[in-house]
């Protein structure tokens, strides 16, 4: 398959992700786009590292083209941590302000 | 180093002495001992220059090295004293006169309060000492530094009566208009710098590297040293400084602003003469400036009524005709003129100022007049340097000033017409102040009658003095026509200008011309001098009526200062208003203000951006993201 289709999703992915953060003002949501991003990121490593795939410098080191692939596994599960973490803040942040508008959270003390 | 160079420093360093005692010591000094003490030094300094002077005679010429002044590679400027017959000379004139004016100032100075008084004379001994280092020196640099130094001092004496607002002003004037002329000077040496790398006159003056001086260099280098001796020796067109310099104490006057410090300038292009006598057309440029000055002063002076007033411009006047002297290559006449000079106007000065202590302090003289019977010393003395200055025989100033004229004549008959005229005008100014202050009827208060007296043994003394030597001065430079072998003075100096005479146009004259000459030109000014007697010996206040014509044009000096003042102060002045309010406040204040306003203009903007909305900085984050891949995708093609 042409590499241009997976530029193109991947690129209208990451936009749908920065045009949610800009224009939400749910944090949830805000938080969902962010992933968004990172997995329009995700997918277009994948995709390249497929492409190369069959170049010249793949076929001497076999290893090569795959660490991509499995690279992309690790930037899940730490995306998955951080998750936990950035939704444990929000909920945190509902506790003391019993809102989730990111608006609202322009400032640092109190 | 012999004998002389182990006490030559001494001849500078006694003043200088003086000056330190006198001036740390006088909040405690009496002004008994402080006069004392600064008299002291000047006679030993006078004593020693005796000594200096016989050696010199007796053919021990001496460059004395003390210590380097400056030393760098390319330029080595020693703290050196050249002995020699000009400096010895100068220093006899300096010492000498310096000395009796000391002895005067202790008693006309007495009612000074102890502190002033001590200052006074630390100023004056500072004088002295600058004014031996500038004659001493043995290259420009020394002479510089004596040159600002007298006119430190000139500025600190005329200046004395700092309380008076117009004195204060006086001071400046002198002061500024000497910087002008400083300026000059001190190019010139940088130019010789330049040049030669060398500043002491031996080297500057030796064959060889005058040879490497190019035409433009020596006309160049005399000009600015011209310029210099302008500000100094108060010539045309920096000479308006010299008549306001009479706000000084009056034995002030007649030290610096008429015996020594004024001819510092004749000294320097004496000393120089072998540079000026290479360039002729700055010669003729000095000899038509000292004509012109010597007319002018001396139109001047038969307008004005104070009495310091007509004294000083005669200075300027006299000054003139050294300067003529020195233009058309008669240096030893202008040296001689300094001399003489030197003597009949310190005397001038000091019967002035025993007149003007006499009459407590009016030096108006249309408020003097008969004087001549209360005070019979000032009288005599004072007719003494009168007939001196105007060139009667066989008192100094004929000699001297006949041997400016002969040569000038040589040169061309219309400098000597003229200068015979500034020579009548002088007879006739000088015998209208003697038969205005002198003679006639007492014009003042009955106040100041009562207490009219002759001044005490302080002030006559000098007075006696240099009356004496104001008659003999003259006397070692008689010419050869009188006197075979007459000429002193011109064998003495010789070796001084022996560089110059080698080169220079002998212009002999046949005797009988020259005693037309001096037959014609004494004849004149004795005609002046009768008609001047005669016309002011009946002098009433009430005959005079106010000035009209051109008559009243000489009694404002020719408008020269309202013309400075002009052509000179007020667009400087408006120059720099405009500097201050256009250049310095809208343009420097505004930039610097500007800057500042700028930044905080400009902040205030940029805090806008600082909402601390995550969404806002977001967006900026991502907005510059965009810019930097456009831009990468255009450097790329």
């Amino acid at each position: 398959m042409d590499i241009k289709a997976y530029i193109a999703l991947s690129l209208t992915l990451f936009s749908i992700g920065i045009i949610g953060v800009l224009v939400r003002r749910n944090a949830i949501i805000v938080f969902m786009c962010v992933e968004l991003m990172l997995n329009a990121v995700n997918l277009l490593l994948v995709a390249f590292s497929n492409m190369h795939q069959a170049s010249v410098a793949a076929k001497a080191s076999p290893t090569f083209a795959s660490d991509a692939q499995i690279f992309v596994f690790f930037i899940m599960i730490v995306a998955a941590a951080e998750v936990s973490v950035g939704l444990a803040i929000i909920v945190m942040l509902y506790r003391n302000t019993h809102s989730i508008d990111v608006i609202f959270l322009n400032r640092l003390k109190n | 180093m012999n004998n002389v160079l182990h006490i030559a420093w001494l001849i500078p360093v006694l003043p200088l002495i003086g000056f330190l005692i006198t001036g740390l010591g006088r909040n405690i000094l009496s002004k008994a001992l402080s006069g004392f003490i600064a008299c002291a030094t000047i006679f030993c300094a006078f004593a020693l220059s005796i000594y200096v002077f016989m050696q010199v005679k007796n053919g021990n010429i001496h460059t004395a090295h003390y210590f380097d002044l400056i030393n760098i590679s390319s330029l080595k400027v020693g703290f050196d004293f050249k002995l020699d017959q000009l400096s010895s000379l100068f220093l006899l004139i300096i010492t000498g006169v310096g000395f009796l004016i000391h002895v005067y100032s202790t008693s006309y100075m007495h009612d000074e309060e102890a502190k002033n008084f001590s200052k006074y004379f630390s100023f004056l001994n500072l004088f002295v000492f600058s004014m031996l280092l500038l004659v001493m020196g043995a290259n420009y640099v020394i002479m510089f530094i004596g040159w600002e130094g007298v006119g430190l001092c000139s500025y600190l004496l005329i200046g004395y009566w700092f309380k008076n607002n117009n004195y204060t002003k006086a001071a400046n004037k002198a002061f500024i208009m000497n910087r002008i002329g400083d300026l000059g000077f001190l190019l010139a040496v940088f130019w010789m710098i330049n040049k030669l790398g060398t500043v002491n006159y031996d080297e500057v003056f030796s064959a060889a590297n005058i040879a490497k001086l190019s035409a433009t260099d020596i006309t160049g280098i005399t000009a600015l040293l011209f310029v210099g001796a302008t500000g100094k020796s108060a010539q045309i067109p920096l000479y308006t400084w010299l008549p306001d310099a009479m706000a000084g104490p009056t034995p002030v006057s007649a030290l610096i602003h008429a015996a020594t410090m004024v001819t510092a300038g004749i000294y320097m292009i004496a000393r120089t003469n072998i540079l000026y006598t290479m360039a002729p057309t700055v010669q003729h440029v000095i000899a038509v400036i000292g004509l012109a000055t010597a007319i002018l002063a001396a139109t001047i002076a038969i307008k004005q009524n104070d009495i310091k007033k007509v004294l000083a411009y005669s200075t300027v006047s006299q000054l003139g005709y050294m300067f003529l002297g020195l233009g058309v290559g008669a240096y030893t006449g202008a040296v001689f003129h300094v001399m003489t000079h030197a003597f009949f106007k310190a005397l001038l000065f000091l019967g002035a100022g025993s007149v003007i202590h006499a009459m407590s302090g009016e030096q108006d003289m249309r408020n003097m007049g008969g004087l001549k019977k209360y005070m019979s010393i000032t009288n005599i003395t004072f007719l003494i340097g009168c007939i001196a200055i105007a060139g009667m025989p066989p008192f100094s100033g004929f000699f001297s000033k006949d041997e400016i004229l002969g040569a000038a004549f040589a040169q061309h008959p219309v400098l000597w017409i003229v200068g015979v005229l500034g020579a009548m005008m002088t007879a006739f100014y000088m015998f209208r102040l003697y038969a205005m202050t002198f003679l006639g009827k007492f014009r003042g208060t009955q106040e100041q009658e009562h207490h009219l007296h002759e001044s005490p043994a302080a002030i006559t003394f000098p007075l006696i003095v240099l009356a004496i030597l104001a008659i003999i001065g003259g006397w070692i430079g008689i010419p050869e026509i009188f006197v075979h072998g007459g000429h002193r003075l011109e064998a003495f100096l010789q070796p001084v200008f022996a560089q110059s005479n080698a080169i220079a146009v002998k212009h002999e004259m046949s005797h009988s011309k020259e005693f037309l000459l001096m037959g014609v030109s004494v004849a004149l000014s004795l005609a002046a001098l009768i008609f001047g007697l005669k016309k002011y010996s009946a002098y009433k206040k009430e005959d005079d009526a106010p000035a009209t014509g051109f008559a009243k044009v000489l009694e404002n000096k020719w408008y020269v200062d309202e013309l400075y003042e002009k052509i000179v102060v007020q667009p400087v002045r408006a120059l720099s208003t405009f500097l201050n309010n256009i250049f310095e406040k809208k343009g420097i204040d505004g930039l610097v203000n500007g800057t500042g306003r700028f930044v905080n203009y400009g902040s205030r903007q940029l805090r806008w951006l600082q909402s601390g909305r995550v969404g806002a900085y977001v967006l900026l984050m991502v907005i510059g993201m965009l810019v930097l891949f456009i831009m990468q995708l255009f450097i790329k093609n």
